[in-house]
C-alpha cells in the first residue's frame, strides 16, 4: 500500500514537529497550566495546607486598583512601543541598506544598546535623565526649555521608560528588517525597474508586501513582548519599582511582586491568567488582521 | 546611540570613590576593577558557564526551531493552525510564573544546580519557530517542487534547499537567542545553588547589596561580558549582509 | 579471626560515626565580610560539634527572596535561613518558617535589645539576630564648616536652618542641597517610626493590627516632613541619580546631610573623600522625645529542618547569636551586636561613628510589618502624592491609612 502524496507530506510534518511539540508540551504548556491552576488556591509552601478558594482571587482582582493601573500601563506601553519600534526599525534598516560606506560600523553602533547589559543601560539612562545632573536636561536648558523630571514624574515616567525600551530594541528590529529586506530576491526589483517603477512605488508594491511576514512577526512578537514588559521597568526605578505612584507598573512586574516579594502565588497566578488571556486575544486578532498571503 | 556603551567602559576604569563624581572621563584611570573582577571573583567560571549554556541553546534553537518552522510554513497537514497556535501560546505565560513549576520539576528529577537544569528551558523557543515560519513563507513554492521532483527526501529538501535560503533569519535568530541566554537572570538564579555553577548575570548581581552597588565592578564585569556577544553579532551579521541569491528558479 | 573481628569493629564504629554526621544548610545574601564571617563561625562551630556539618550558600541580595520563594516548597532550601525581620510574618503565613523553641523566649526577651520583639509573630519568636541596625544623621563636616556650622543639629529647627544654608542654586538650578530627601530610601521609616512618635503619636496599635498614624500627630508629621521640600526648600527627592541617589549624592559631596542606616557606614567610608560625621537623629525640642527605627536581619528555622537536622540547626542558631559570635561579628563585619550586654560597652558608645547608633538602640523600635513590600509602598506613595502631585497631607495620609489597614486586615483575617 503506497501512501498518497498528501499523507506522506503530513507524516513528514509530524516527524519534523515531533520533538519540538513534545518539548513545548512538557516544558512549557504543562508547567503553564500548573501555574494557572494555582490561581484557584490559597498558596502555602506545604502543599497539604493549600486551600481551594475557587474564583476568590479573580473577585479580588476586580477591586484591585493597583491591578487596574498595571493593566492600563501595560496597554499604554504596547500602544506606544510597538508602532514606534517598527517604524524606526524599518526606517533605519532601509537607510542602512542604502549606505554602502562603513555599513558594518553603523550596524554595530545601532546594535550596541541591544547588547549592553540591562543594568548598565538603566544606570546610564537614569543619569542622563536626571532632573538636576542629566545630560538631557542640560541640552533642554541650553535650548531655553525648562528641565523635565522624566523618571521622577508620575506622568512622564511611562513614556520615558517606553523610550528606553524602544531605544534598546532598535538594534534587533534593524537586524530583523535587514534580514527581511535582504531576503527579497533582487530579481523582483529588477523586473519592476524594467517595467519603469522606482523609489516609492518600488517600496509600496515590492518591498512592503514582501516584508509582510517579517512585519507580522515584529508586530506580534513586539506586542507579546511589551505586554510582558518587566526588566527595564524594574531597573529604571529600582528603589520604587513600578515607578512613582505605580505609574510605570506592568502586569508582569505586579505578578513578580505578588509571587516573590509578597509570597501570594495564588493571587499572582490569577493575574497571570488574565495576562495570558489578554495576550492570546490580541495575538489572534493581530494574526487575523495583519497576515497577507502574497501571490507572485 | 553608543553613549551608554562608552559610559559603561569609562566607568569600569574608575576607582570606587570616583563613580560618585559626575565627570565623564576618569580622573585616575585604573585597571584595578578588572583585576579585582578577574582575580577575586568567580568571573572566569561564570563566563565559562554562560558561554556553554548560551552556545548549546543557540545551536539547538537554530536547528529545531527551523525544522518546526519549515513544517508549519511549507507542509500541508491536518491540525496545522492548531499546532501553530499551540506553540505560539507558549509565549504568553511570563517566565516569572513558569519558574516555580520548573523548579519543582527540577527538584524531583535532580536537575537542580546542573547544566541540564540551566539548559532545558531554552532549548527550543516559540519565538524562533514563529520567526523561521515567517521566513520560510517568503520562499517561492517552485523551488521546493523542483527539489522534490529531483528526488530529494523531505528532510533533504529542508536541509539542502530551505535551510540555506533562510540564512538571514537564522542569523537574526542566532543573535537574539544567544543574547537572550547570555543575559538570562531569573531562572539561572533559581536553579543554581553553588558558586561554581553561577552564570554571568547572577554573578554580576552579587556586586550590589543593601549597602549600595559597586558600579565600578559591575561595569568592568559587564564590559567583559559584552565581548562574546559582540563577536557573535559580527559573525552572524555577515550572514545577513550576504543576503540571498536565488538560482534556478525558472520553471 | 581476631583480625576480622577488629576490622568489623572498626568498620561498624566508622559507619556509626559517619551515620551520626548531620548536614544542615545555611542561606544568606552575598556580602563579602558577612560571607567570610559566617565561614569562620562555621569553622569554629564544626570544631566544637564534630557530628555536624554546615553547608553555607549565598545569593545576590536583590534576588534573595525569589530564591527562597522557589526553593522551600520544592523541599530544596535551607534549614537555617537569614532573612530581614520585616519579611517574617509573610513567610510564616506562607509556611516558610517554623517557631523557635518556647524555652528560648526568656533569653530573647531579656538579653536581646528591645527591637528584637519584632521577630515575634502571633506571640512566638521566629528568628534571632546576630546584629542590629538603626538610623542616624550623617553630615558633611567640610560643608558645615564652610557654611559656619561647628556642630550637627540637635533639634529639627536647627536641622532646617542648616539645610537651608547648605542648599545652593546656580543659574536657577540646584547644585547642592542641605538634606537628601529620599521617600524610597530611609525617609519612609523616618516618617512612620520616628517623627510620628516624636510628635506624640504612634504608628500602630500594640498588637500591630491597627493603623494609628491617622491622628493629629500623624498629619502634623507628614506636613512637617513634606514642608522640608515644599516650604523650607532644604532638598528635593531624586536630586542625585542612581538607585540610592541620596547616599551617592552625599558621598559625592553634593548633599549636606542624610539620614541613613548603620549598614551604610562601609560604603560611605570607602567612597567619601571629605570629612564626615555621625549624630543622633534630631528631636522636636531640647529634651524632647527620642525615637528611632531599628531593623535587623535574623536567622530563622525552616520546615525542612526535621529530626536530627532540627537539633543541629538549633545548636548552630544558638552558636551564631552567642556573645562571642556577636563580638566577632562587630569586629569583622562592623555591625552592631544584638545583645544588651555588649552594647553597654562604654568604648562603643563613645565611638565617633558607632556611638550615635549604639545610643539609639536603647529606644529604637522595629516596625511590625506583615507585608513589608506593600506597606513600604503605602508610605512612599503617601509622601509622593504630596510631593509630586501637590495633594494635601491630611488627605494623602487618610488614603495611606485606608490602604494599609486593608493590607493588615487581609493578613490577619
Amino acid at each position: 500500500m503506497r501512501l498518497t502524496l498528501g499523507r506522506r507530506e503530513a507524516l513528514w510534518a509530524y516527524l519534523f514537529l515531533a520533538i519540538p511539540l513534545a518539548f513545548f508540551l512538557y516544558f512549557r504548556l504543562f508547567p503553564a497550566f500548573q501555574a494557572l491552576w494555582l490561581s484557584l488556591f490559597e498558596w502555602h509552601a506545604d502543599p497539604s495546607a493549600r486551600r481551594f478558594v475557587g474564583l476568590a482571587h479573580y473577585h479580588q482582582l476586580l477591586e484591585d486598583a493597583v491591578f487596574r493601573r498595571a493593566l492600563l500601563n501595560t496597554f499604554l506601553y504596547t500602544l506606544l512601543g510597538v508602532p514606534a519600534q517598527i517604524f524606526l526599525g524599518l526606517a533605519l534598516a532601509l537607510l542602512l541598506q542604502r549606505t554602502p560606506i562603513a555599513r558594518d560600523f553603523f550596524r554595530a553602533v545601532y546594535f550596541a544598546p541591544y547588547v549592553t547589559p540591562a543594568v548598565a543601560v538603566a544606570w546610564v539612562w537614569s543619569w542622563m535623565l536626571s532632573p538636576h545632573f542629566g545630560l538631557v536636561n542640560e541640552v533642554l536648558v541650553l535650548l531655553g526649555l525648562p528641565p523635565q523630571p522624566f523618571l521622577q514624574s508620575p506622568s512622564q515616567a511611562l513614556p520615558t521608560v517606553t523610550w528606553v525600551v524602544v531605544w534598546q530594541n532598535l538594534g534587533f528590529q534593524i537586524v530583523l528588517f535587514l534580514a527581511g529586506l535582504e531576503s527579497i530576491p533582487r530579481q523582483y526589483y529588477e523586473a519592476a525597474r524594467i517595467d519603469g517603477a522606482e523609489g516609492w512605488r518600488l517600496f509600496r508594491h515590492i518591498t512592503w508586501p514582501l516584508l509582510n511576514p517579517v512585519l507580522v512577526f515584529s508586530a506580534v512578537i513586539g506586542t507579546i513582548g511589551y505586554l510582558q514588559l518587566f526588566t527595564q521597568v524594574v531597573n529604571l526605578n529600582f528603589t520604587d519599582q513600578g515607578g512613582p505612584l505605580n505609574s510605570t507598573l506592568t502586569l508582569a512586574l505586579y505578578i513578580y511582586q505578588l509571587a516573590f516579594l509578597r509570597f501570594q502565588l495564588g493571587y499572582a497566578a490569577a493575574v497571570t491568567a488574565v495576562l495570558f488571556a489578554l495576550i492570546l486575544l490580541v495575538t489572534l486578532i493581530q494574526l487575523k488582521l495583519l497576515t497577507r498571503r502574497v501571490e507572485l | 546611540m553608543v553613549l551608554p556603551f562608552v559610559w559603561m567602559v569609562l566607568t569600569s576604569l574608575k576607582p570606587f570613590p570616583e563613580i560618585f563624581q559626575l565627570r565623564f572621563f576618569p580622573q585616575e584611570p585604573t585597571l584595578d576593577n578588572y583585576r579585582q573582577v578577574l582575580r577575586e571573583t568567580g568571573f572566569l567560571r561564570w563566563f565559562w558557564n554562560s558561554l556553554l549554556v548560551a552556545t548549546i541553546t543557540t545551536l539547538s534553537v537554530l536547528f529545531f526551531d527551523s525544522l518546526a518552522g519549515y513544517a508549519l510554513a511549507r507542509l500541508r497537514f491536518p491540525g496545522k493552525d492548531l499546532v501553530f497556535l499551540l506553540i505560539l501560546s507558549t509565549l504568553m505565560v511570563p517566565t516569572e510564573m513558569l519558574v516555580i513549576p520548573w523548579y519543582v520539576m527540577s527538584a524531583e528529577k535532580g536537575w537542580i544546580n546542573t547544566y541540564w537544569g540551566l539548559l532545558f528551558p531554552g532549548l527550543m523557543t516559540a519565538f524562533g519557530v514563529f520567526l523561521m515560519r515567517q521566513f520560510f513563507l517568503t520562499l517561492p513554492q517552485d523551488l521546493f517542487d523542483a527539489a522534490r521532483m529531483d528526488g530529494l527526501s523531505e528532510f533533504g529538501v529542508f536541509w539542502r534547499i530551505g535551510f540555506p535560503l533562510v540564512r538571514p533569519a537564522l542569523a537574526a535568530l542566532g543573535i537574539f537567542t544567544f543574547l537572550g541566554n547570555w543575559n538570562a537572570f531569573l531562572w539561572p538564579l533559581i536553579v543554581i545553588q553553588t558558586p561554581d555553577m553561577r552564570t554571568l548575570p547572577v554573578g554580576i548581581a552579587l556586586f550590589s547589596g543593601e549597602a549600595g552597588t559597586a558600579w565600578n565592578l559591575i561595569m568592568a564585569a559587564s564590559s567583559l561580558a559584552v565581548l562574546p556577544v559582540l563577536l557573535v553579532f559580527f559573525f552572524f551579521q555577515r550572514q545577513i549582509i550576504e543576503g540571498v541569491v536565488l538560482t534556478g528558479v525558472k520553471g | 579471626m581476631l583480625k576480622r573481628l577488629l576490622l568489623a569493629g572498626l568498620f561498624l564504629s566508622i559507619s556509626l560515626g559517619l551515620a551520626q554526621t548531620v548536614t544542615i544548610t545555611y542561606w544568606q545574601y552575598d556580602f563579602k565580610s558577612k560571607v567570610e564571617a559566617i565561614n569562620e563561625l562555621i569553622r569554629r562551630f564544626e570544631a566544637q560539634n564534630p557530628g555536624i556539618k554546615v553547608v553555607h550558600q549565598t545569593f545576590p541580595y536583590d534576588a534573595y527572596q525569589q530564591k527562597v520563594a522557589a526553593a522551600i516548597p520544592a523541599g530544596q532550601g535551607p534549614d537555617v535561613v537569614n532573612l530581614y525581620y520585616g519579611w517574617a510574618p509573610t513567610w510564616v503565613k506562607a509556611g516558610y518558617l517554623v517557631p523557635l523553641p518556647e524555652g528560648w523566649t526568656k533569653e530573647l526577651d531579656q538579653e536581646f535589645v528591645s527591637m528584637v520583639q519584632a521577630a515575634k509573630v502571633g506571640g512566638k519568636f521566629y528568628g534571632m539576630p546576630t546584629a542590629v541596625r538603626s538610623l542616624a544623621l550623617f553630615y558633611n563636616k567640610d560643608l558645615f564648616r564652610q557654611a559656619g556650622f561647628a556642630n550637627p543639629p540637635r533639634t529639627w529647627e536647627e536641622f532646617i536652618a542648616i539645610g537651608q544654608k547648605l542648599t545652593v542654586k546656580q543659574g536657577g538650578r540646584l547644585v547642592q542641597i542641605g538634606y537628601g530627601v529620599a521617600p524610597d530610601g530611609q525617609d519612609h521609616h523616618l516618617v512612620r517610626e520616628v517623627l510620628v512618635r516624636q510628635f506624640g503619636g504612634r504608628p500602630y496599635s500594640e498588637d500591630g493590627r491597627r493603623v494609628l498614624y491617622l491622628s493629629e500627630a500623624g498629619v502634623r508629621t507628614l506636613s512637617f516632613y513634606t514642608d522640608w521640600v515644599r516650604k523650607h526648600e532644604i532638598g528635593v527627592p531624586g536630586f542625585f541619580p542612581g538607585n540610592n541617589g541620596y547616599r551617592d549624592g552625599f558621598i559625592a559631596g553634593k548633599i549636606g546631610m542624610i539620614i541613613d542606616g548603620s549598614f551604610a557606614i562601609g560604603t560611605i567610608q570607602q567612597g567619601a573623600r571629605f570629612d564626615w560625621g555621625v549624630a543622633e537623629l534630631p528631636v522636636e525640642r531640647p529634651g524632647g522625645r527620642k525615637a528611632n527605627f531599628g531593623s535587623f536581619w535574623m536567622h530563622g528555622l525552616t520546615p525542612l529542618a526535621t529530626g536530627p537536622k532540627r537539633e543541629a540547626a538549633l545548636k548552630f542558631l544558638a552558636f551564631i547569636t552567642s556573645e562571642e559570635a556577636q563580638r566577632y561579628w562587630l569586629e569583622k563585619v562592623g555591625e552592631l551586636p544584638a545583645r544588651k550586654a555588649l552594647i553597654r560597652d562604654p568604648k562603643l558608645s563613645l565611638h565617633p561613628v558607632y556611638g550615635p547608633f549604639i545610643l539609639s538602640l536603647g529606644y529604637a523600635k522595629a516596625t511590625p510589618f506583615v507585608d513589608e513590600s506593600a506597606q513600604r509602598k503605602v508610605m512612599v506613595d503617601a509622601i509622593n502624592r504630596v510631593l509630586l502631585q501637590g495633594m494635601d497631607p491630611a488627605q494623602s495620609l487618610k488614603l495611606a491609612a485606608e490602604e494599609e489597614q486593608k493590607i493588615l486586615d487581609l493578613f490577619w483575617r
